[in-house]
């Protein structure tokens, strides 16, 4: 039996560094950010990928976002993924709800036209706008179950069903569901590492169409007011050094504190 | 009224981060003219838990017990906690931001058709309902407005402190076993292996901690921070890309989703300062930051710090160390 995996990918500002925000307070200011898709993602991809692989299936890779957005359906399309959609539209102007009622959109437009995706793979949280829902408001639009926060997932038969397999770390200790396909999955980062695209996989993925599509319907929205960056309190930090000759300063720092008495 | 889900550790003890939900949940209350706030538990609450959430000023505990209870399942609490919604007419659910928290509440608001804000650290009007919350891993702060009821939201780690009420209540134990529907336990926890012994107790109530980021390198990177921690018979804390990456276990992680501490002295080694990790170690009497870039939100916020690599100045501190205490 095959299962067909769709994975989702969000294009976010790189936060790695520090960020500027847009005039009106609403988003990351593109011209000073690099884009990036979140890490969280990158390794639903590899297990996206792995778990078509193992059952002979294919995976899709979907995004909602502006033009440039096809940036990471290309990553995506260069590691392993073997189809593309595109919803083209501005992601600020879609809050949560709306981005899981446009996934359930497609599923359900691909389905019709006898394309599957038994499994739905999502990043467990997006890396700027951090509503930790998606894939949750996503099951339940298809009405199918949903695991999160996981870092592990395989797709087996179990006594003949097809079934999804997704541990991670929980409050109690480590965890692991099994649940009937169809499923949704929500996946954090530190389980698997993500492979690195291969120059023929990046020729490859060129070529790749991605189908485009337009919004199901008009977005309610995130009702984001505005966002703002926390001010810089001003630094008194003492530099006691730099490199391994600061050694002596700290020791002494730590004699002055009185930490370093047996 | 507000109903605020509580979190048990493995000694069936509210956890921190649900008492500092408490706290922001009770000046809310105040805010909105003192409605109560009631807590909802998952499984039996004994008389331990009772006596925090009387502490705490909570008016009733709801309890849910049954088979849906027994493993974890997101849709099956949520399910509960819509129990306790309509018998005690809440229009206000909170829970901590852990993943937990988040995960139920995501399933509570689904089921309603309403919206959720993650994170939450503070509030602005109450008419109409704005919340302050992290966006962009707490590099940002959005305002939200949160218009639809009930209204639901995760409060964010060590976003508030948690503050016991001035006058203590009798908290009434209302017990809730409703029928879980099947649907909402297909996705549920089948099994969990012991996790290792619980080891944050000593990083909440060290004197000193040896922290350590990303700049570790790798897994195999740890080797002088942990003689460095030896040497000065501290535990090491980590940031949660650390565990992210599986290169120490979670126990050991310092911030918002791990443990708040409080030492005289804390060492952030190869740490950029995130808010996320900040929110777990501001409290810290002095700060030593061990960093490459002078920049870094890290050593600007600390008291003192050692621009350099993490992997040639730690070395020469525990010489230095070595030295002196042959000397």
């Amino acid at each position: 039996m095959t299962a067909n995996v769709l994975v989702c990918v969000k294009r976010v500002p790189d936060a790695s560094s520090e960020i500027v925000l847009t005039e009106d307070g609403q988003s990351v200011d593109g011209r000073f950010a690099g884009f990036t898709t979140s890490p969280h993602e990158e390794c639903a991809v590899e297990l996206a990928v792995q778990a078509a692989a193992v059952t002979g299936g294919e995976a899709t890779v979907l995004t909602l976002g502006d033009e440039d957005a096809v940036e990471q359906l290309r990553a995506a399309l260069a590691v392993g993924c073997t189809a593309a959609t595109h919803v083209v539209a501005d992601p600020q102007q879609f809050g949560p709800a709306d981005v899981a009622r446009e996934i359930a959109a497609v599923v359900r437009a691909h389905e019709a036209a006898g394309r599957r995706h038994d499994l739905v793979l999502l990043g467990n949280d997006a890396a700027d706008t951090g509503d930790f829902q998606v894939g949750i408001r996503l099951a339940y639009e298809l009405g199918r179950p949903v695991v999160t926060g996981v870092t592990k997932v395989t797709v087996s038969d179990v006594g003949g069903t097809l079934s999804v397999t997704a541990s991670g770390d929980g409050p109690d200790g480590y965890e692991t569901y099994q649940v009937p396909l169809p499923a949704v999955v929500t996946v954090l980062e530190g389980g698997i590492e993500p492979r690195y695209p291969t120059v023929p996989g990046r020729m490859k993925a060129k070529k790749v169409p991605v189908e485009e599509r337009e919004a199901s319907a008009a977005p309610a929205g995130a009702a984001r007011v505005r966002w703002s960056l926390p001010p810089a309190a001003p630094s008194d930090v003492q530099v006691l050094g730099k490199g391994p000759e600061a050694a002596v300063a700290v020791v002494d720092l730590f004699e002055q504190l009185g930490v370093l008495a047996r | 009224m507000i109903l605020v889900l509580i979190e048990k550790d493995l000694d069936g003890a509210a956890v921190e981060v649900s008492l500092e939900t408490l706290t922001f949940a009770r000046s809310l209350a105040e805010a909105g003219g003192g409605v109560p706030v009631d807590g909802v538990v998952v499984g039996e609450v004994d008389a331990g838990l009772r006596a925090q959430l009387s502490a705490y000023a909570v008016r009733d505990v709801h309890q849910l017990t049954g088979a849906g209870f027994e493993a974890f399942a997101g849709a099956a609490w949520a399910a509960g906690i819509e129990t306790v919604l309509a018998s005690a007419g809440s229009v206000v659910v909170m829970a901590a931001g852990t993943p937990r928290g988040g995960e139920v509440l995501a399933h509570l608001a689904a089921r309603a058709g309403v919206a959720m804000a993650a994170n939450v650290v503070s509030f602005a009007g109450l008419s109409p309902f704005v919340v302050s919350r992290q966006v962009v891993g707490g590099q940002a702060v959005e305002e939200m407005q949160l218009s639809t009821r009930p209204t639901i939201f995760t409060v964010a780690g060590h976003a508030v402190e948690a503050v016991p009420a001035a006058a203590p209540s009798s908290v009434g134990v209302v017990t809730h076993a409703p029928e879980v529907a099947p649907a909402d336990l297909v996705a549920r926890v089948m099994s969990s292996e012991e996790p290792a012994p619980d080891l944050s107790g000593s990083l909440t109530s060290a004197r000193v901690v040896v922290g350590a980021g990303r700049g570790a390198g790798s897994e195999d990177g740890f080797g002088a921070l942990l003689d460095l921690a030896d040497l000065l018979g501290a535990p090491l804390g980590v940031s949660r890309v650390v565990t992210s990456l599986g290169w120490r276990p979670h126990h050991e992680q310092v911030g918002q989703t791990g443990s708040r501490i409080s030492p005289d002295l804390y060492i952030p080694c190869g740490i950029s300062g995130a808010i996320q990790h900040w929110a777990g170690c501001s409290s810290a009497k002095a700060i030593l930051a061990i960093n490459t870039d002078p920049d870094a939100p890290m050593v600007t916020k600390a008291t003192h710090a050692v621009i350099g690599d993490l992997h040639e100045v730690v070395p020469a501190i525990n010489a230095e160390i070595r030295r002196r205490r042959a000397g």
